[in-house]
């Protein structure tokens, strides 16, 4: 017998029990359920509802079994009688105060006291007593309360103290008149506090979009994959005839565990808004009507067939947002591919293409999600964390609450919730990191910041140099790029990206680039970037998903060329007021929640979904609509059946390939001149089409520049 | 023996004869049929007919958008779909009960926990065009504002059975 193990007996079978664990660890390792309403795995012990009581031998009282310890020869007894009488009791203690409003609460059939009430409650109360009624708080837009209805677990302020980072929940007041509250008046604000809603056993928090909406019991429950970053967050949608009310976390300990950040959750508000395309649309003398899927796609023909001709196929440019789906990537590739232009790019924010034949086949993050937390040291260059990949800074702050030193380089000082080794803000990001790799070579004798770094670089066994979105759109970007190759050379890290946009990794794999093909093949007749199209008046301008005005680094250059244009057509779900100005064809595409489609995240992983919701009106998938395209410019192989085909077609193109980060590039000796140019920072909640258009989001005090996320110090 | 008693029978059409007294027996019976729509069988309280969405007598609509008739209905013959009220409190927004799809098994009745969703004794009714069997939430709150006293009175004859 180890040293670690101990022998127990719970209910009368024997078991072997790891030192130190806890009674509740071992009954759910053995699949026995002992109810509980605060203890959660993912949170510390507070055993504050007593509810885990159970009866432990030769104990003078029954033990909760959330916060004793396992010893060796202990006999635990979750059924006995005598456990079941203090569980029973517990209950009674607990439905005192709880109202008896289930028919109107949003938790019924999902609730953790309703479960429980259910086989320890009495059928009756006992209770004549006055009931405690507790006021309702605000706080925010995302969150609703119902604070009579809290029976004090303190799982949602344990969350927001220990995985989110900073308390902007706690109690107030003691016994009776203790309360959950925010800190006077303010709101629930941090990007990952949606998850208080799944935390909360009971109906006292909320989700406020979903409010009233519908029951647990009747909607449908359909996988999806988020978008809207590069995580790849594992999502279920909740489907009530069709319409997604609302999306929960799917468990996935290898990428999100169990949370979700709160774009993931409340994006899909934005789904339904009202300038949502039913029907495809043509433009006419300037007036819009709608009409058949025939005549436009007709008129789409005609125009790109006319422009090819008369003009050259080079005059048409595609634009696509980085976080359509693989196969829409694919068909659009092949697409410019059968019309002979490579004016195709997904990468609309980025600026600086001058190094872009250095590119890996596709950025990745250079290691799994999951070992983010186990990271020694990491130099996060460019990148406001918490907003661009909310699940991904979750783990690096568990790393650097576990002891790693993670750093920053950033144009702002952005908030932490961590301790951070060295934070330099500055608006000469390739200046810095010239000063940080000559720290790193000559052993310059530097003080502050740049020392610590590059120490703690050298001493973690697994550290790390991750380039964010900033450094992405910063227009030096090729020498940050090369700066930081050759740091992470010259100290003990690797090298990683997070790429921009939630399907970017699937964008360069299929070719939606301009200068390679699928699979990171150099192509013969290399096309315009993003920018270039834009400023180079071409004739027609293919959009899919994206609305370049807002999606892509310089919108102004983006109106004007697009206005300029002879055919805009428009794939798209939305047509807002300035795409009606400008395009010519909207082709209306099913959002995320309706298509099906294979989504690849920052570590490489390929996650397909079937699409959830029902589309809306006339709408179609868009690979659907990409793929009759195809068969109406008369192009070959276009004849899918389904959108896996498609996947499984690239796949097979695609068959090896290793993700590879390092760099090859030649401008490693660059001197950081010029580089105090201004990266693009977007704020959490405009990234995208869908994030832009979620209401919720968009009431909430977002984490913009402007905003009180940046510290003050 | 019982050949003869057999042919005897058959020759006198004796169970001919026994049919026929029950007839003539009935002849002179107090009838119970009913001269509809004249006169009408008693009815229950607890007589499961057309549906009603009742009201509190302030007028505040009792139906709280729970869902249970929905959810309990073995015909899925209620459509439910619901929101925030202006006032602030669960309400619904759609409530359609199709009167083909209907059963009236009652079971909706049984489920609700404010009294809102019932059967009257209403049962002679009828439907002139299509999509007039889908009872709206207006055209059941009209019912049961209608009928109030009757549906109050059939359920306190009830209570003390519940």
């Amino acid at each position: 017998m180890s040293e670690d193990f101990v022998n127990i007996e719970i209910d009368g079978v024997p078991t072997k029990a790891r030192r130190g664990q806890m009674i509740i660890e071992v009954t759910d390792e053995q699949r026995i359920y002992v109810p509980r309403f605060c203890y959660h795995e993912k949170l510390t012990v507070a055993a504050n509802c007593r509810m885990c009581l159970v009866e432990v031998e030769n104990a003078p009282k029954p033990l909760v079994a959330c916060a004793t310890p396992v010893a060796d020869g202990m006999k635990v007894f979750t059924r006995s009688k005598y456990a079941q009488g203090a569980q029973k009791a517990t209950m009674e203690f607990l439905l005192i105060n709880h109202p008896l409003d289930c028919p109107i609460c949003d938790q019924g059939g999902e609730c953790e006291l309703q479960d429980l009430a259910m086989g320890y409650g009495k059928d009756a109360s006992r209770y004549t007593e006055r009931k405690r009624v507790v006021k309702d708080k605000n706080i925010g837009p995302l969150i609703s309360t119902d604070m009579t209805r809290c029976i004090h677990c303190t799982r949602c302020t344990r969350f927001t103290e220990e995985i989110a980072g900073f308390q902007e929940l706690g109690t107030i007041g003691r016994g009776e008149t203790m309360q959950i509250s925010t800190y006077i008046g303010k709101t629930v604000d941090h990007e990952l506090s949606g998850n208080v809603i799944d935390l909360c056993p009971v109906g006292a928090l909320n989700n406020k979009p979903f409010r009233f909406r519908a029951r647990s019991w009747e909607m449908r429950q359909v996988p999806m994959v988020s978008p809207h970053d590069c995580t790849g967050t594992n999502l279920f949608g909740h489907v009530l005839r069709g319409k997604l009310l609302r999306v929960v976390p799917r468990m996935n300990e290898e990428i999100n565990e169990i949370w979700i950040s709160d774009r993931d959750r409340y994006a899909c508000y934005g789904i339904y808004a009202g300038d949502r395309v039913k029907q495809p649309m043509v433009k006419t003398k300037g007036e819009w009507r709608e009409t058949s899927w025939e005549d436009a796609l007709a008129r789409v023909v005609a125009g790109l067939k006319k422009i090819s001709t008369e003009k050259g196929a080079g005059q048409i440019g595609m634009l696509a947002s980085p976080n359509s789906t693989l196969e829409e990537f694919h068909l659009l590739s092949r697409l410019a591919n059968g019309l002979g232009t490579k004016n195709i790019d997904h990468r609309l924010r980025q600026t600086d293409f001058s190094d872009q034949n250095a590119d890996p086949v596709f950025p990745w993050l250079g290691t799994e999600i999951a070992s983010l937390e186990k990271l020694d040291a990491a130099l996060v260059v460019g990148s406001n964390l918490r907003n661009e990949v909310p699940m991904m800074a979750h783990r690096i702050r568990k790393a650097a609450v576990g002891g790693a030193s993670i750093s920053f380089l950033n144009p702002r000082k952005y908030r932490y919730l961590f301790p951070v080794t060295g934070y330099l803000a500055t608006d000469d990001m390739p200046g810095e990191l010239a000063a940080l790799v000559a720290v790193a070579e000559k052993g310059k004798s530097a003080k502050g910041d740049h020392r610590k770094i590059i120490d703690s670089l050298n001493d973690g066994a697994a550290g790390m140099i991750l380039l964010g979105h900033l450094a992405q759109r910063h227009p030096a970007w090729a020498v940050i790029r090369a700066l930081a190759a050759k740091l992470a050379g010259l100290t003990n890290a690797s090298l990683g990206y997070i790429p921009d946009g939630g399907n970017a990794v699937a964008g360069c794999l299929a070719g939606v680039l301009p200068h390679r093909d699928a699979g990171g093949k150099s192509t013969s007749a290399e096309g315009l970037d993003v920018p270039a199209m834009l400023a180079s008046n071409m004739s027609a301008y293919l959009l899919l998903g994206c609305e370049p005005e807002l999606d892509c680094a310089n919108g102004d250059t983006a109106l004007r060329s697009l206005a300029a244009a002879d055919l805009v057509v428009a794939i798209g779900s939305y047509a807002s007021d300035t795409l009606k100005e400008y395009a010519d064809v909207i082709l209306p595409i099913g959002s995320y929640a309706e298509s099906s489609g294979t989504y690849v995240n920052a570590e490489g992983r390929w996650q397909s979904v079937a699409g959830a919701a029902a589309l809306i009106g006339q709408s179609r998938p868009a690979w659907k609509v990409l793929r009759v395209l195809g068969n109406l410019l008369g192009l070959e192989g276009f004849d899918y059946q389904d959108s896996q085909q498609v996947r499984d077609e690239l796949a097979e193109a695609l068959a090896e390939h290793t993700p590879d980060n390092a760099y090859h590039g030649d401008r490693a000796n660059t001197e950081a001149a010029n580089g105090s140019g201004e990266a693009e920072d977007v704020p959490m909640y405009l990234t995208d089409a869908i994030v832009r258009r979620s209401q919720p989001l968009q009431e909430t005090e977002q984490e913009s520049p402007a905003s009180p996320a940046i510290a003050s110090f | 023996m019982n050949q003869v008693r057999s042919l005897l029978k058959t020759l006198f059409l004796w169970e001919l004869l026994q049919g026929l007294s029950v007839t003539m027996r009935n002849l002179f019976v107090k009838k119970f049929t009913l001269m509809y729509p004249e006169e009408k069988t008693p009815q229950s309280p607890r007589f499961r007919g057309l549906h009603a969405l009742r009201s509190y007598r302030n007028g505040e609509e009792r139906c709280i958008a729970c869902k249970l008739c929905e959810a309990v209905c073995p015909a899925l013959a209620i459509t439910i779909e619901s929101d925030v009220a202006e006032d602030g409190t669960r309400r619904t927004t759609r409530y359609d009960i199709d009167l083909f799809k209907c059963i009236y098994c009652g079971f909706c009745e049984e489920a609700c926990p404010v009294d809102a969703i019932v059967e009257t004794r209403i049962h002679e009714y009828h439907m002139e065009n299509r999509g007039e069997n889908i009872m709206t939430k207006d055209k059941l709150m009209a019912i049961g504002d209608k009928y109030e006293a009757m549906i109050a009175a059939d359920k306190a004859a009830d209570a003390p059975y519940k």
